[in-house]
């Protein structure tokens, strides 16, 4: 069934089905700008973490790599409960649309790419440490140099967090609700299918899927290649 | 990249993510998996938004989770089939408009091979009594839907209180009516479904429908709008046209209309004026 | 620039320790050295592995705080202003870019105005022989280019002193020469040069005093020629005689 799956896959892109073009895109959107809010937030909060000392630090630590298990369903739900119009968040009828999901797997892939981060920077700081205070550069300067100088290994904590939010169906599920043709995404798709019993139909999108995952992470890995032997 | 550019970025980000001022008139409505997977709202829902211009949303969950949507508020209309469960919403003051719209029926399916002996009855409660006496498996879905409390009433009338009665031959699934025949289909056993689902249900196995005709596996759908007095941003207006179309005369005939195999599956039954 | 006459900063020189320890989990590394390091001659901090060179030299430049003892500086570096210090590492450090362009940050987090950077740095490096490599990857470099780099960026920020762990312990001998070359121009342009080793060869060469430690303890200080020819503690002749266990 697999075999056949597969074959089912590169028909229905070969055909450009424009309902899947639809599902897929806005996977697409929903996921990466997830990806790109969180990188935004994690990428500071981590680096700060790891050349900061404060009392907690330690504990902070691990909870922030707790949070890398999050639940998506549960993210979902604490969403959707604040989004609801029952819930604080009503007003802004952000509820099963394409905004919610966005913010859910915000939410969801901030820590993965935090602490992810957190152990990168870390790592850098130690080399890094005692020539970037010599030279006077400290704190918020510091972190920041460090994050640039290794934002090839960095995009790999970027991959996690994008490889979380593309296959997750959970959060967005619950706060998207699935509606055709608005909230609708390739992993709810697969899950509404199943659910329906066309399980070759089903199989044939999450080949899709895979092979978008896979994809993204080549196009990603070249490009460290690339730099590291541009760069050293 | 400084600070101050990163924090330009997100800002950009986040708000591009925003949703645009809805250009688009639409309403949102809570209904249940099976009445979605039987393939009814793709038939109907053009047709209404073609006549009125206004895009429907159907968020498909559970009937408990679709009247609970309704009561928090997250939908503007609520189309269910649990007549006891929508009477009570409506008495609770929390949906009005309550119409009912049409019906339609429940079928036993179990394995070809009918260890309990039930093919080709047309008596669900005596079926269900030989199920429970053979200890034959059976899937429930266990997840407060139409469905499973229709399923709970027939085990009650039937004399029989599944709650002490189950045993390792009854299978809560916990979910919707999709997974559940999965379940039932990958382990030859016996399932309480509606004929919509089941007749676009791709994945049969060796099931097939054993008992059905019976007049208690009549399932019938009511649909009402969320009170607007308890949530004021429910659109009144554009919730009506869609409930009144559903049961005007052109909506009950759409949803006649709708054949799988040349097999209709809804049958309205809308009364009064 | 004004007609005012430039008011040269206070000289952050002489360095003074003042009974200066450092212990981790109870073991001393540097044992109550008290000093003063004074402008102008080459000083050495010789001594075996394990003596405390690195450490001690770490305490100076304020990259450790000393557990006892006070390290003070004639004029105190205030946070947030232009260092008057440098150092460079046994192993230099560079960032992923080009060799001028970490000199650029280097002069960047000093507070060089944006203009003037790229002159500087490239003074710099011609200033090491590195102008025909401004545009590699500085981590591509070999390591004795690398430390070259090092040194440029150090000069770069026209520093008040400069201190140098080991700089050559992991360099050919024709890397080291050209090294200790850069090192004898710093000093001739006025910086004030503080340098570990243990290398007696390159101490003879390139100091002027030595300050001998021993187990954390600073055992003997003297002019080089005097060092050398007349050293007056019992470890500093074992030292010279090569033979000093290692600690």
């Amino acid at each position: 069934m697999i075999i056949e799956a597969i074959y089912g896959a590169f028909g229905l892109m070969a055909g450009l089905d424009a309902k899947l073009l639809e599902i897929v895109c806005l996977s697409l959107q929903v996921s990466l700008s997830a990806v790109a809010i969180a990188t935004a937030l994690a990428l500071p909060l981590g680096a700060a973490i790891a050349v900061s000392k404060f009392p907690g630090r330690q504990t902070l630590i691990v909870i922030l790599n707790s949070l890398m298990g999050l639940p998506p369903v549960v993210v979902g739900l604490v969403v959707y409960l604040l989004l609801s119009r029952a819930g604080p968040l009503g007003q802004l009828g952000l509820l099963f649309t394409p905004s919610a999901m966005v913010i859910a797997q915000t939410i969801l892939i901030l820590p993965i790419i935090a602490a992810l981060a957190r152990q990168a920077v870390e790592d850098a700081w130690r080399e890094y440490q005692e020539q970037l205070r010599s030279l006077g550069a400290g704190g918020w300067t510091a972190a920041l140099t460090l994050v640039w100088d290794i934002r090839f290994s960095l995009l790999t904590a970027v991959l996690a967090g994008l490889g979380r939010a593309c296959a997750e169906v959970g959060a967005v599920m619950i706060v998207g609700g699935n509606i055709d043709g608005v909230t609708r995404v390739m992993t709810t798709t697969i899950a509404l299918e199943t659910s329906k019993g066309d399980l070759p139909l089903a199989l044939g999108l999450g080949v899709i899927l895979v092979t978008l995952v896979l994809l993204l992470n080549a196009a990603a890995y070249t490009l460290k290649e690339a730099a590291q032997r541009r760069y050293g | 990249m400084d600070l101050r550019r990163r924090i330009v970025l997100a800002a950009t980000l986040v708000a591009a993510a925003l949703p645009l001022a809805a250009q688009e008139k639409f309403i949102t409505v809570a209904s249940t998996t099976s009445t979605e997977q039987s393939g009814l709202f793709k038939h109907l829902l053009p047709i209404f938004e073609q006549k009125t211009g206004i895009k429907v949303r159907v968020v498909a969950l559970g009937t408990g989770q679709a009247l609970d949507m309704g009561r928090r508020g997250d939908a503007d209309v609520v189309f269910v089939h649990d007549p006891a469960a929508e009477k009570k919403f409506v008495d609770d003051g929390l949906g009005v408009n309550y119409k009912q719209v049409m019906y339609n029926d429940f079928v036993l399916i179990g394995p070809k091979s009918d260890p309990a002996k039930i093919a080709g009855g047309k008596d669900i409660l005596g079926a269900l009594k030989k199920v429970e006496g053979a200890k034959a498996p059976f899937v429930s879905r266990g997840d407060k839907s139409g469905t499973h409390a229709a399923e709970l009433r027939y085990w009650k009338s039937a004399g029989i209180d599944i709650a002490t009665q189950k045993g390792p031959w009854y299978k809560e699934t916990g979910s919707g009516m999709g997974p559940a025949l999965n379940t039932a289909s990958s382990m030859g056993g016996y399932i309480l479904a509606d004929r919509g689902t089941w007749l676009s249900f791709k994945n049969r196995g060796d099931l097939a429908i054993l008992v059905e005709g019976d007049q208690k596996l009549f399932n019938q759908y009511g649909i009402m709008l969320v009170n607007p007095a308890k949530h004021a941003h429910v659109k009144k207006d554009l919730g009506n046209a869609f409930i009144n179309w559903v049961t005007s005369p052109e909506g009950q005939k759409a949803i006649a209309g709708y054949k799988i195999g040349g097999e209709q599956l809804f049958f309205p039954n809308y009364k009064g004026g | 620039m004004g007609d005012e006459p430039m008011r040269a900063p206070a000289s952050i020189l002489p360095l003074r320790l003042v009974d200066v320890s450092f212990a981790v989990n109870g073991k001393v590394i540097v044992d109550r050295v008290s000093c003063a390091v004074e402008p102008g001659p080459r000083t050495i901090i010789l001594g075996p592995n394990g003596a405390g060179k690195s450490v001690l030299m770490r305490l100076c430049h304020g990259l450790l705080a000393p557990t006892s003892g006070r390290v003070e500086w004639a004029s105190p570096e205030r946070p947030g202003e232009r260092r008057r210090q440098a150092m460079v590492f046994q192993r230099p450090v560079m960032l992923r870019r080009s060799a001028l362009a970490n000199i650029v940050y280097a002069l960047r987090v000093a507070g060089v105005p944006a203009g003037e950077r790229d002159g500087q740095a490239l003074a710099a490096l011609e200033g090491v022989g590195l102008a025909p490599l401004a545009d590699r990857a500085a981590r591509v470099l070999s390591g004795g280019e690398q430390q070259r780099l090092a040194l440029a960026r150090a000069w770069a920020l026209r520093p008040e002193v400069l201190f140098l762990d080991e700089p050559t312990a992991n360099l050919d001998p024709g890397a080291s020469a050209e090294v200790e070359r850069i090192i004898q121009a710093i000093h001739a342009a006025g910086t004030k040069i503080v340098m570990t080793t243990h290398n007696l060869g390159q101490a003879r060469r390139l100091g002027d005093e030595i300050l001998f430690l021993n187990q954390g303890c600073l055992a003997e200080r003297a002019a080089v020629d005097r060092f050398f020819n007349q050293p007056a503690s019992a470890e500093a002749q074992a030292f010279i005689k090569g033979e000093l266990p290692w600690t």
